[in-house]
């Protein structure tokens, strides 16, 4: 549903109370001018045009300043109210705090940093008991990180850090889009932030930061290392991102391909290595020209990544 | 056809400047259709979202700027000089350039197409998007260049109703007894002198950087994206104002003839109509709430966004109460001026939910501003200047528009706006952004949209009515006379079309409403306490 009918974090909340509040103050006034236009309509309508002149008024000026201060003291309370949402609301933005989380917008995908360096592409997760301090970046153009039902929006600026706070009341599976115009694929930056209790995303953290052991490369990982698709997608958590592409840790964990534009089901995943262009028109990746096993081999690579 | 091409006559130009509005306005709104259509249903592939991101930049920029400034200027060149007793606008030829500068920047605009890359960054172009790194097409440079052009046109013209207002007034007309509109249109010409050369500014630094590498926007070279985004706006939010506030003065003319009453408050209408132009320069940030500019900041920009409801909530109020208490007759022209009231008042209110800052911090860049930005400048921009048209036809061609074809194209854009933009608040609330291609198939999503979708078919069929409606009375419709509506200011005492010379004899002004005085010399204005 939508931000403003399921708030789950206190800012959201605060939010949708201010919200509400706009919303009842804004249908009285509107019923106010509405009941009065469609009085003036039906009470003084003319018949035709031989009807004599109406009484010439030209004003009031007692009507004219109560239709003046009143509209002042609505919105001077509704100032009021939005400052007091905007102290709740919004984090600090000159703390020297480390933040909890680094999330970076991508033309066109999202990635999150943790402090002991975990790195996870498209899906956030975060504790439900307690505020994360976010900080949000841009890598190339300006992104906007949008969690609907969990937080304010905020714009990722390039070469600025700005910091919300993310939160969660309860754990579940909050979905986000990017909300400012970036480009052709801006319509599929759709991420997900995953909201567990304490222990729940503690366990996680550190089984990620435990990553996959080192094996020696199999003749599908040898491939993807050769066919240079290592060179932008990284497939440990742990590993530094190369700004490049997202990172596939963990891939078939995902539901969506893309940021929403397939789902992840093996003949998508082969499309992506066919066609990239086709599979989301515009985005960064180049054809990279595999041959038919060349591609079966690195499909089986993929669907290994858990 | 040369004395069309060589105009200088301000009938002509204005006449030049509604044609032209008119043409794009047909563009722009095609470019919507594509839109609507793409969006009729979630996951469709009609278009490419490259072509789609053109769709939109074009539209917002043609309509903004090809269709709500000029059209106002269009009805401002004519019918100024006409409602201050004047016979011509106090500088011709400027008249002339500015108009070709306006339409030729168009013409550049739309070229765009024809090299196969038309701009595609958004009427807002927010850099670093334009940079040439992620825009490396040459559709920005046709679209910087094309609003240089355009933004020279709006300041000659500008300066040229400034200047007629300011010098040409008929013996008697002081500035406290111009129609409204001229008051109107004085201030919205103002605010263009000094909002304009932000942008031009602004679109300087952009070609700087794109052609000449300068590094004005490149956060990478230590330049600021943000910087941008201030000059931007510092033009962008007047902008607004620029094509309501004499749109509003439509208003003022058109709800007290058919009420058959004056304008209730004349003076508080004027001042309001000049604390909103100042207003409008303090607002600017608004359209950035979310970028992280600090509390403080943002907290001024809330509380001057939310001073400026009031002066406009003042009008309002205002033309209720000159409808309160007279003889109502509902033409077309006065059926869109109260759908103006109504739907004007719910994109004012919509308006002020952003200025709420939390509000806007969750909603901004959704389709609920979509949604706001319509019921303003097309429930009100666009209903006023419909109902301008039907006022004033009768004075441009001398023949009335044709009443019940008007009344259906009045109730099928009624109908066809309102479908389309009121269930956009709702995809709004429900998450959805602005400027996305396509969208996923969530609840709601899909019928909301495709409910928009038919809403814009049905809006396009009516304007398509107004349109026929307006050639077919050009040939066939009823003879006006010179005062088809009894109305009360000058520009009904010249004939019908004003010839060469509007005014065989400049008319002597005691009041704001000359006509009246004439026809009811038992009781003129300027005897009572008007």
């Amino acid at each position: 549903m939508g931000p403003l009918f399921s708030p789950h974090s206190p800012q959201a909340q605060s939010i949708a109370g201010v919200f509400s509040l706009v919303l009842a103050i804004a249908a009285v006034v509107f019923l106010v001018v509405a009941a009065a236009v469609v009085y003036s309509v039906v009470r003084y309508r003319s018949s035709g045009l031989a009807t004599a002149e109406p009484r010439q008024i030209f004003g009031s000026r007692s009507l004219e300043i109560l239709w003046t201060v009143v509209p002042l003291l609505i919105v001077t309370g509704l100032f009021i109210v939005t400052v007091r949402a905007m102290v709740l609301i919004d984090a600090p933005q000159n703390s020297t705090r480390p933040p909890d989380l680094v999330i970076t917008g991508h033309q066109w995908w999202w990635e999150a940093r943790y402090p002991n360096g975990v790195v996870v592409p498209w899906e956030i997760h975060i504790p439900t008991s307690r505020r994360l301090l976010a900080r949000i970046e841009s890598a190339d153009v300006i992104h906007d990180f949008w969690v609907p039902d969990l937080a304010r929006k905020m714009d990722a600026v390039p070469g600025r850090w700005s910091y919300i706070w993310l939160d969660a009341d309860t754990p579940g599976t909050y979905s986000g889009s990017c909300s400012e115009f970036c480009g052709a694929q801006h319509a599929w930056m759709r991420f997900r932030v995953i909201a567990e209790p304490e222990h729940d995303f503690e366990t996680w953290l550190k089984n990620e930061a435990r990553g996959t052991p080192n094996e020696v490369p199999g003749t599908e990982e040898r491939l993807f290392i050769d066919k240079g698709c290592a060179n932008c997608h990284s497939v440990a958590v742990l590993a530094p991102s190369s700004g490049k592409g997202p990172s596939l840790a963990g891939l078939m964990t995902r539901e969506f391909l893309g940021g929403g534009i397939l789902r992840n089901t093996p003949e998508n995943l082969m499309l992506w290595l066919t066609d990239p262009q086709a599979a989301k028109p515009g985005n960064r990746m180049p054809n990279t020209l595999l041959t038919a096993e060349e591609r079966r081999l690195l499909l089986i690579y993929l669907e290994s990544l858990r | 056809m040369s004395a069309w091409l060589c105009a200088i006559d301000h009938k002509r130009i204005g006449i030049l400047y509604m044609l032209s509005a008119l043409l794009f306005f047909l563009a722009g709104g095609m470019e919507a259709m594509v839109m609507r259509a793409q969006l009729a249903a979630p996951n469709l592939k009609l278009i490419t979202p490259e072509i789609y991101n053109q769709m939109f930049t074009m539209h917002g920029t043609t309509m903004i700027f090809l269709v709500a400034m000029p059209i106002l200027t269009g009805f401002g060149v004519y019918m100024v000089p006409l409602m201050i007793g004047a016979n011509e606008m106090a500088l011709p030829r400027l008249g002339s350039l500015s108009f070709w500068l306006q339409f030729f920047g168009g013409v550049l605009l739309y070229f765009s197409f024809a090299t196969g890359a038309a701009p595609d960054a958004g009427w807002f172009s927010y850099a670093p998007l334009t940079e040439e790194a992620f825009s490396p097409g040459t559709g920005l440079d046709y679209w910087a260049l094309a609003l240089l052009m355009i933004t020279g046109g709006s300041v000659g013209s500008a300066i040229n109703l400034i200047v007629t207002i300011a010098t040409a007034r008929a013996p008697g007309m002081t500035m406290r007894l111009v129609p409204l509109f001229v008051w109107t249109t004085l201030v919205a010409s103002v605010m263009i002198v000094f909002a304009l050369p932000a942008l031009a500014a602004s679109l300087v630094m952009l070609l700087s950087d794109r052609l000449l590498h300068a590094h004005f926007l490149d956060s990478s070279q230590g330049g600021a994206p943000l910087l941008w985004q201030h000059y931007f706006w510092i033009f962008g939010h007047p902008e607004v104002y620029i094509v309501v506030l004499p749109a509003f003065g439509m208003i003022s003319e058109i709800i007290p003839v058919f009420s058959r009453k004056p304008i209730f408050g004349y003076p508080f209408v004027a001042t309001s109509t000049v604390a909103i132009a100042f207003l409008s320069y303090g607002v600017w940030a608004h359209h950035m709430f979310a970028v992280a500019l600090g509390r403080n900041f943002l907290a001024v920009f809330a509380a001057a966004s939310m001073l400026i409801a009031v002066p406009t909530g003042m009008k309002i109020f205002s033309w209720v109460a000159t409808m309160w208490g007279g003889a109502i007759r509902f033409t077309t022209a006065m059926l869109f001026a109260v759908a103006f009231l109504l739907e004007f008042t719910v994109g004012g209110l919509s308006g002020v939910a952003f200025a709420a800052v939390p509000v806007d911090w969750q909603m901004t860049d959704t389709y609920f501003v979509v949604a706001h930005i319509h019921y303003v400048l097309f429930g009100g921009t666009v209903f006023a200047v419909l109902a301008a048209v039907h006022y004033w036809f009768p004075k441009l061609s001398g023949r009335l528009l044709d009443e019940k074809l008007g009344r259906w194209s009045f109730w099928l854009i009624v109908l066809g706006f309102n479908n389309t933009f009121f269930v956009q608040h709702f995809l709004g609330l429900l998450g959805m952004p602005r400027r996305v291609y396509t969208y996923p198939d969530l609840p709601w999503f899909g019928t909301l949209n495709l409910f928009s979708t038919v809403g814009a078919a049905v809006l396009v069929f009516g304007i398509l009515l107004f349109c026929a409606n307006i050639a077919m009375s050009l040939f066939f419709g009823t003879q006006a006379g010179d005062d088809p509506w009894n109305a009360w200011t000058l520009e009904w005492a010249a004939p019908s079309p004003p010839l060469l010379q509007n005014f065989a004899e400049i008319p002597e002004v005691r009041s704001r409403r000359p006509l009246w005085d004439r026809k009811h010399p038992e009781a003129p204005d300027w005897m009572g306490a008007q």
